[in-house]
């Protein structure tokens, strides 16, 4: 259940909703991390729901004492209505009983709200890449025939690749084929609904490993700002057009003691 | 992944559950449906509360019950303190209690009710001051839980001039800092507040990465989202079981927030309950006795 901060919900009609999948890596929970905090994205909601573990901090894109002591939930809304651009950010994992229902849940939130368009950002384990996927780029994009209709091959022109399918028996049988997104949590189900309900949604996906995922995440939003124009870009460094939020701060642990050196 | 010797490992995330992907059947027929539903029964969060008590908040208009303060206290320091402290002064009355089951759970739900002493939640009142309500919570509350018990508990509360304060337990190595861990002293207090809270905190807020999980952070969601004014103080500790210097740690909430008027300072009374409520562990804890 979508909660407005403020007493009256602001309109998200014909605005691009970004939301992260939680997948692999956490690769698009962090470049969703990196737009909110370099955009400087004001709140304006929450996702309230019981398919969400619980979880709260302080302000994860705080950028002084004053504002470092506001309360952040596991689901967020983010809007900036003159970019006409909405993210959504989801903190923590799913309830193991309640993936479907919360896909159900955030497809008629995207219906009721009567979104443009909607990108999932999402990963995918890449110890399971077929031959065809070892060189290369190793980001992916899959869009609803809706979406299609909408941008046309805007996507094939930047160079980027169709999520290939894999045979459902490899080795057996080549003809039918599946799509088959491993590590990629709700990505491969969402998609599909969003198909069969004929909303568009683009899925962007990197293929990457568990471990420190931040250059995975700088490819990935570089990859969605050559494609939207979202940030600015000055300078040959695409990573320095983003601003490292505060909560990505000690992502390896705390300090190392002193007297081991 | 292949190893060297060729066989193929799966790689586990700490973002997704492979399992799960598989688990998630397309087609589960009626007799799937029926155990989930079943387990989900199970699983649900039941709050009870005394026949006197609710008779008298369920004749008012709106059927929700009036307090000023809701205090709830997750896990056994700080149940603890609350029972040190705050109910071991006047009559207080025990109003109600959750009762819930999971796979830590000892007894179903049917008997957990005839053994007083399992862990579980329980709310107090005192007489001369109906506006306050103390839950003390040392069960365990699993992830799916948490939520339907954050709902259950403030859903029956009317809000408008509610203010909730949460005290809670957390072991250290969940801390982090910049600093080595084991150098800092503990145990320490870490504050968290809603946007409606507007007194001043007693400690400094928990610094960014940190994040709070479990009852104080169902809690706290539910009250950011419903505009209740809330705050969480959370101890850090390196002691796991009941322990005089946490339980202590806690008195420094008493200099601002809403337990001041509520708790009087340390009584040679509240001195002997925590010796007494302590005593247990430290026996336990000798080798030679």
């Amino acid at each position: 259940m979508f909660v407005p901060v403020e007493n009256a919900s602001p309109t998200f009609k014909d605005s691009i909703l970004i939301m992260p999948a939680v997948s692999v890596g956490n690769v698009g929970q962090l470049a969703v991390d990196l737009l909110i905090s370099t955009l400087n994205m004001p709140c304006v909601g929450y996702i309230h729901t019981d398919c969400l573990i619980p979880m709260v901090g302080n302000h994860p894109y705080a950028t002084s004492e004053e504002n470092s002591s506001e309360l952040s939930t596991n689901a967020e809304v983010y809007f900036l209505p003159e970019k006409k651009l909405a993210v959504l950010q989801i903190r923590s994992p799913t309830v193991k009983s309640k993936t479907r229902q919360f896909r159900h849940l955030i497809l008629s939130w995207i219906k009721s709200n009567q979104f443009s368009r909607s990108i999932l950002l999402s990963s995918s384990h890449a110890y399971q890449c077929d031959d065809r996927q070892l060189s290369g780029s190793p980001l992916r994009y899959l869009q609803t025939l809706e979406m299609k209709n909408i941008i046309g091959d805007e996507l094939q022109k930047l160079d980027l690749k169709e999520l290939e399918t894999t045979p459902a028996f490899p080795g057996i049988s080549e003809t039918e084929q599946r799509l088959w997104i491993p590590g990629g949590g709700i990505t491969k189900r969402f998609f599909t609904e969003c198909s069969s309900e004929h909303i568009p949604l683009a899925v962007l996906l990197i293929f990457c490993s568990e471990g420190d995922n931040i250059p995975e995440a700088f490819t990935l939003i570089n990859f969605l700002n050559r494609w939207l124009h979202l940030v600015e870009t000055t300078g040959a460094v695409e990573s320095h057009n983003w601003k490292i939020p505060c909560s990505w701060k000690l992502l390896f642990g705390s300090g190392i003691p002193p007297a081991i050196f | 992944m292949a190893t060297f010797f060729g066989e193929t490992v799966i790689l586990s995330s700490r973002a997704v559950d492979e399992e799960d992907e598989e688990e998630e059947v397309e087609d589960e027929n009626e007799e799937d449906r029926e155990i989930k539903r079943e387990l989900e029964k199970k699983r649900e969060v039941h709050l009870h509360w005394n026949a006197d008590f609710s008779r008298q908040f369920e004749t008012s208009s709106d059927k929700t019950l009036q307090i000023s303060e809701l205090i709830i206290a997750v896990g056994y320091n700080a149940s603890g303190f609350l029972s040190a402290f705050a109910l071991s002064s006047g009559k207080w009355e025990t109003v109600g209690n959750i009762s819930l089951w999971n796979e830590k759970s000892r007894f179903t739900r049917e008997t957990s009710l005839e053994h007083p002493g399992e862990p579980s939640c329980i709310f107090y009142r005192k007489d001369e001051n109906p506006e306050v309500l103390i839950c003390q919570c040392t069960c365990y509350v699993a992830e799916d839980q948490l939520f339907q018990w954050a709902a259950k508990v403030l859903g029956c509360i009317e809000k408008r001039s509610l203010k909730v304060t949460i005290l809670s337990d957390c072991p250290v190595a969940n801390y982090r800092s910049p600093e080595y861990i084991s150098a800092i002293p503990v145990p320490f207090l870490k504050a968290l507040k809603t946007r409606t809270y507007n007194e001043n905190l007693c400690c400094s807020p928990l610094e960014q990465p940190n994040v709070v999980s479990g009852i104080p952070a169902a809690v706290l969601s539910y009250c950011q989202v419903h505009q209740i004014p809330a705050v969480l103080y959370q101890c850090y500790t390196d002691v796991v079981k009941l322990d005089s210097v946490t339980i202590e740690t806690y008195k420094s909430t008493l200099s601002c927030s809403s337990l001041r008027k509520l708790i009087k300072p340390c009584t040679a009374l509240s001195t002997e309950i925590l010796k007494k409520l302590t005593e247990d562990n430290e026996t336990q804890s000798n080798l030679y006795t």
